[in-house]
């Protein structure tokens, strides 16, 4: 169900430029669309920050994959489970940098009857890694559009990207490894049951969003190709907000940027927040020090009590009288 | 709001880094090149092809022309028009756009395209 609405609004997605980008119809999607993206982007990546700095963490969550420092002759695990903050940042920069949660993914199989079967499965780490880092790869390539002059990691890059030299314009690793990790990754949540069953379209829809994106580009790249100095004119007008929409760029392009600007305009309201959200998940980001250091729950508010110091104030005298021990005379 | 500093600090470092094209738009932004054409070009005003079409995709028709006069021998392209021409980088697409550094090069520096033709062919001597 969800991966068919996914799929049709995508296809909408797809459609929509193919029909409006004509005539008048490229301001509206060759600028406005765009701008309304990127702002959408940034206020709403910072509203939804703001949103998780203000939420309180009630315990300290020492979910963790190692032995927690605790006597000296037992051998802690200074990063799955660091005690300080230092410990904290290599956790972390390993897990944004080399998705360590995901490394540990475990698969369980029943397999002879009534016999669990548990077994490591590298697949999603394999995938999201290429993924994520494909992915940044090709961003960084399209710098070459959003800068003049263009920074000189920008041809570095695409020298090593391109070094197979396959075809012109060159054939450009990055973009294959991309669309077949996020095909790889589309596919698993189709062939794997359990995965299926846990699908919703808010998970199909950025896969088939990001797989469109990645087609689009790759099209436009080697097979319906459109001059890309009028697009780099067209991406400069816009950074330095003196929009010009030049004459005779491919509807490709169109199609391309639209995908685009629904990506970033939907990234804040999606779970592909795990950008941002992954700094505030407190199982990675507390050092756990619960025995070492009190924890205190920032929502508690100030509780009425009535000790029994006061308690023996307010009654004392009737307390002696009936010969009960006091502890103030 | 918790861990004021850090939440604001990344904040920062976010804005920042996904607003530098535009903040370094607003400073500076070259404009857009303008390949000249040589006078022998200028001359035939029609290239191998029509112009929108060398545009986007000369790149695809150099790099059939290589597959095809390298590995198969054939040395005539013959155009849409009809008209016949040498497959040659130097000696037909050279011979008019003589003028690399006004017209090759200008667009490709543009948007950070380097053709590897150079490591084979001999760029033309220009006559400046």
């Amino acid at each position: 169900m969800g991966i068919w609405v996914s799929f049709f609004a995508v296809i909408a997605l797809v459609v929509i430029p193919l029909v409006g980008a004509q005539g008048g119809g490229q301001y509206f999607f060759g600028i406005f669309i765009p701008y309304v993206a990127v702002l959408t982007f940034i206020i709403g990546f910072i509203y939804r920050v703001v949103q998780w700095a203000k939420t309180p963490v009630p315990f300290k969550i020492p979910t963790t994959g190692g032995q927690m420092k605790s006597f000296s002759w037992i051998k802690p695990n200074p990063i799955d489970n660091p005690s300080s903050t230092g410990g904290v940042i290599v956790r972390m920069a390993l897990e944004v940098f080399a998705f360590r949660s995901l490394f540990r993914n475990t698969r369980i199989e029943l397999r002879d009857g009534p016999k669990l079967d548990y077994g490591s499965n590298k697949w999603l780490w394999v995938a999201a890694l290429a993924f994520h880092y494909a992915f940044l790869v090709v961003f960084i390539r399209h710098f070459r559009l959003f800068m003049e002059p263009v920074p000189f990691f920008v041809g570095a890059l695409e020298s090593v990207d391109g070094f197979v030299e396959v075809g012109l314009p060159r054939l450009m690793i990055s973009g294959v490894v991309l669309l077949l990790a996020a095909l790889y990754l589309f596919l698993r949540r189709v062939a794997v049951p359990q995965l299926r069953y846990i699908s919703l379209a808010a998970d199909y829809f950025p896969l088939f969003l990001i797989i469109g994106l990645a087609t689009s580009g790759i099209l436009m790249r080697y097979f319906i190709r459109v001059d890309i100095t009028s697009v780099k004119e067209l991406v400069i007008g816009l950074v330095s907000f003196h929009p010009t929409i030049p004459k005779g760029i491919g509807v490709i392009f169109y199609i391309h940027l639209f995908l685009l600007s629904v990506l970033i305009a939907y990234f804040p309201f999606s779970k592909l927040m795990h950008a941002g959200g992954v700094f505030f998940s407190p199982t990675r980001n507390m050092p756990n020090d619960n025995r070492a250091r009190r924890h205190i729950n920032p929502w508690n508010y100030p509780v009425k009590v009535h000790t029994y110091a006061e308690y023996e104030d307010d009654f004392r005298e009737k307390m002696i009288e009936v010969g009960l021990p006091v502890e103030k005379e | 709001m918790y861990n004021k500093g850090l939440v604001i600090t990344g904040i920062v470092i976010f804005v920042v880094f996904f607003t530098s094209p535009f903040l370094i738009g607003l400073v500076k932004s070259g404009p857009p090149p303008e390949p000249e054409l040589s006078p022998k070009a200028k001359l035939a005003k029609q290239c191998v092809e029509a112009k929108e079409y060398m545009v986007e995709s000369h790149m695809q028709m150099l790099n059939d022309w290589r597959n095809e006069a390298i590995r198969e021998g054939k040395r005539i392209y013959v155009a849409t028009d009809g008209k016949e021409y040498t497959v040659s980088l130097q000696n037909t697409c050279m011979d008019c756009h003589s003028n690399k550094s006004k017209f090759c090069d200008q667009c490709h520096n543009y948007a950070e395209v380097n053709p590897y033709c150079w490591e084979c062919h001999i760029e033309p001597k220009e006559k400046l």
